[in-house]
């Protein structure tokens, strides 16, 4: 069993006590309510140290994903040849299950955080190559001659031309990534470094059923937080693309 | 490399295969929730979005559908299915959740579909007298189905994936190699499990790849 900071008490309601008698505190949490306000308060703690777990897991995993992606994708589009087996490689990485994604890394990295993170960074390398590739390859042909007519260099114009024009479909990519990442960890409790993950998971080993809930509902949370911010990002990224519109 | 050598070991072991821990009957499992899971998403997911995609409408809940979906995790609905009052009749939590994972990417790639079928083609079918069956079944259907089939292979990968992760919640299927592994502490089980996973969904993406190449050219020649 994984370690796990959740409470380790059994809250189902006791079988053959009818609840009155034997619970003195006749609470949300000593009927074992799915939505529990004495919960929120008394495991504030427990709750911030979770969500934060949950919060550095995806940052440092997409961050480590796209500091790989980039450069992959630009070899991709550099040359031919590499396309395949990059893109090859990252849709058998992804098709392979979160669940057995972790295990195939337990020799490598034992039941650490880092197991976690080189998890989510497999899966979050696939949607960002592809994504970064597509971008570049819709900078039109029209476009690239006319910055080298300008007299741009190979790397002025990757980083002038190239990469400011492939950012909508990176940031894309790199939404889609986090959202997934951030439902992703929650696996993570299978090795005790899920964030909320662990939550939930100790939540269904005692039956507690708030925790569960609560633990759920912040994740979808996160995600839908991220992907908001993620979107605001990159709309100031790229201010070009909303004159347009 | 001793890790690999044990798992090398652990998979080679008969004793590993047989009885109702087994290799085998793990398999079995994994491929009949796959298979119904799969069979009860595509009747409730393709019908729908062929009317929609038909009809033009609900189009933006067909395509936010598959966002929602990614941002939910699979661990939490299976958990929070468990502690339901479902949770007590056997495999129901599983397959409810391995379909509400799987319906997603069937309807929006069935509804993309649908929608991007050439509207000159679809206006000369109404020119012809087709009515509004005909036309969705012997033009849009046919032209629809790359997609569709797209949309299969996503959801079948995704149930492969979800049902090994019912194991965490008490489900069967080889994800209960996997976290049997882990309850022993036995490395080499956790690997040989996550091997024999792996190899299933690549398996089951290539064999749903493989259809996808032949089903068009037959959707070609008959519209």
């Amino acid at each position: 069993m994984p370690p796990n900071g959740g409470p380790r008490r059994a809250r189902g309601p006791l079988p053959g006590s009818n609840g009155r008698v034997t619970a003195p505190p006749d609470d949300c949490l000593a009927r074992n309510e799915w939505i529990c306000g004495a919960y929120l308060s008394s495991r504030r703690e427990i709750l911030v140290d979770a969500v934060l777990e949950h919060l550095q897991l995806t940052a440092a995993s997409v961050a480590v994903a796209l500091l790989l992606a980039v450069p992959l994708a630009l070899a991709a589009r550099r040359w031919r040849w590499a396309a395949g087996p990059v893109l090859g490689l990252t849709t058998i990485l992804y098709t392979i299950p979160s669940l057995a994604m972790f295990s195939l890394l337990l020799p490598l990295y034992g039941l650490s955080a880092a197991l976690v993170i080189a998890g989510l960074v497999l899966y979050s390398l696939t949607l960002l190559v592809r994504n970064i590739l597509a971008g570049l390859r819709a900078v039109p042909e029209e476009t690239r001659q006319a910055a080298r007519g300008l007299g741009y260099g190979p790397l002025r114009l990757l980083l002038a031309v190239e990469l400011p024009l492939a950012l909508p479909a990176a940031m894309a990519g790199l939404r889609i990534a986090t959202v997934s990442a951030v439902s992703l960890v929650t696996v993570g409790a299978i090795v005790g470094h899920g964030g909320l993950g662990n939550l939930i998971y100790s939540g269904m080993n005692t039956f507690f059923k708030a925790q569960v809930l609560t633990a759920s509902v912040l994740c979808v949370l996160i995600a839908v937080a991220a992907d908001l911010l993620l979107l605001g990002a990159g709309r100031l990224l790229t201010p070009w693309t909303r004159r347009q519109a | 490399m001793n890790t690999l050598s044990d798992t090398w070991s652990w998979l080679t072991t008969a004793a590993h295969w047989s009885g109702p821990d087994g290799v085998w009957n793990r398999l079995g499992e994994h491929l009949f929730l796959t298979a119904v899971c799969l069979l009860i998403s595509c009747l409730i997911a393709l019908p729908v979005a062929l009317v929609l995609g038909h009809l033009g409408k609900g189009g933006a809940l067909a395509v936010n559908l598959s966002n929602i979906g990614r941002a939910v995790p699979t661990f939490a609905v299976l958990v929070l299915l468990l502690l339901t009052p479902i949770g007590s009749y056997g495999q129901w939590s599983t397959i409810i959740a391995l379909v509400l994972f799987a319906v997603p990417p069937l309807l929006t790639n069935a509804y993309v579909g649908m929608r991007e079928v050439d509207r000159d083609v679809v206006r000369a079918a109404r020119g012809m007298g087709m009515t509004g069956r005909q036309l969705l079944l012997g033009v849009e259907l046919p032209l629809a189905l790359p997609l569709i089939l797209t949309g299969v292979r996503i959801a079948a990968v995704q149930l492969v994936a979800t049902a090994t992760l019912a194991a965490l919640a008490g489900g069967g299927g080889l994800g209960r190699i996997i976290t049997a592994g882990f309850n022993l502490a036995s490395t080499p089980q956790v690997v040989a499990g996550a091997i024999l996973v792996a190899a299933f969904a690549l398996l089951v993406e290539s064999l749903f790849e493989a259809g996808q190449r032949l089903a068009p050219q037959r959707g070609r020649r008959t519209a």
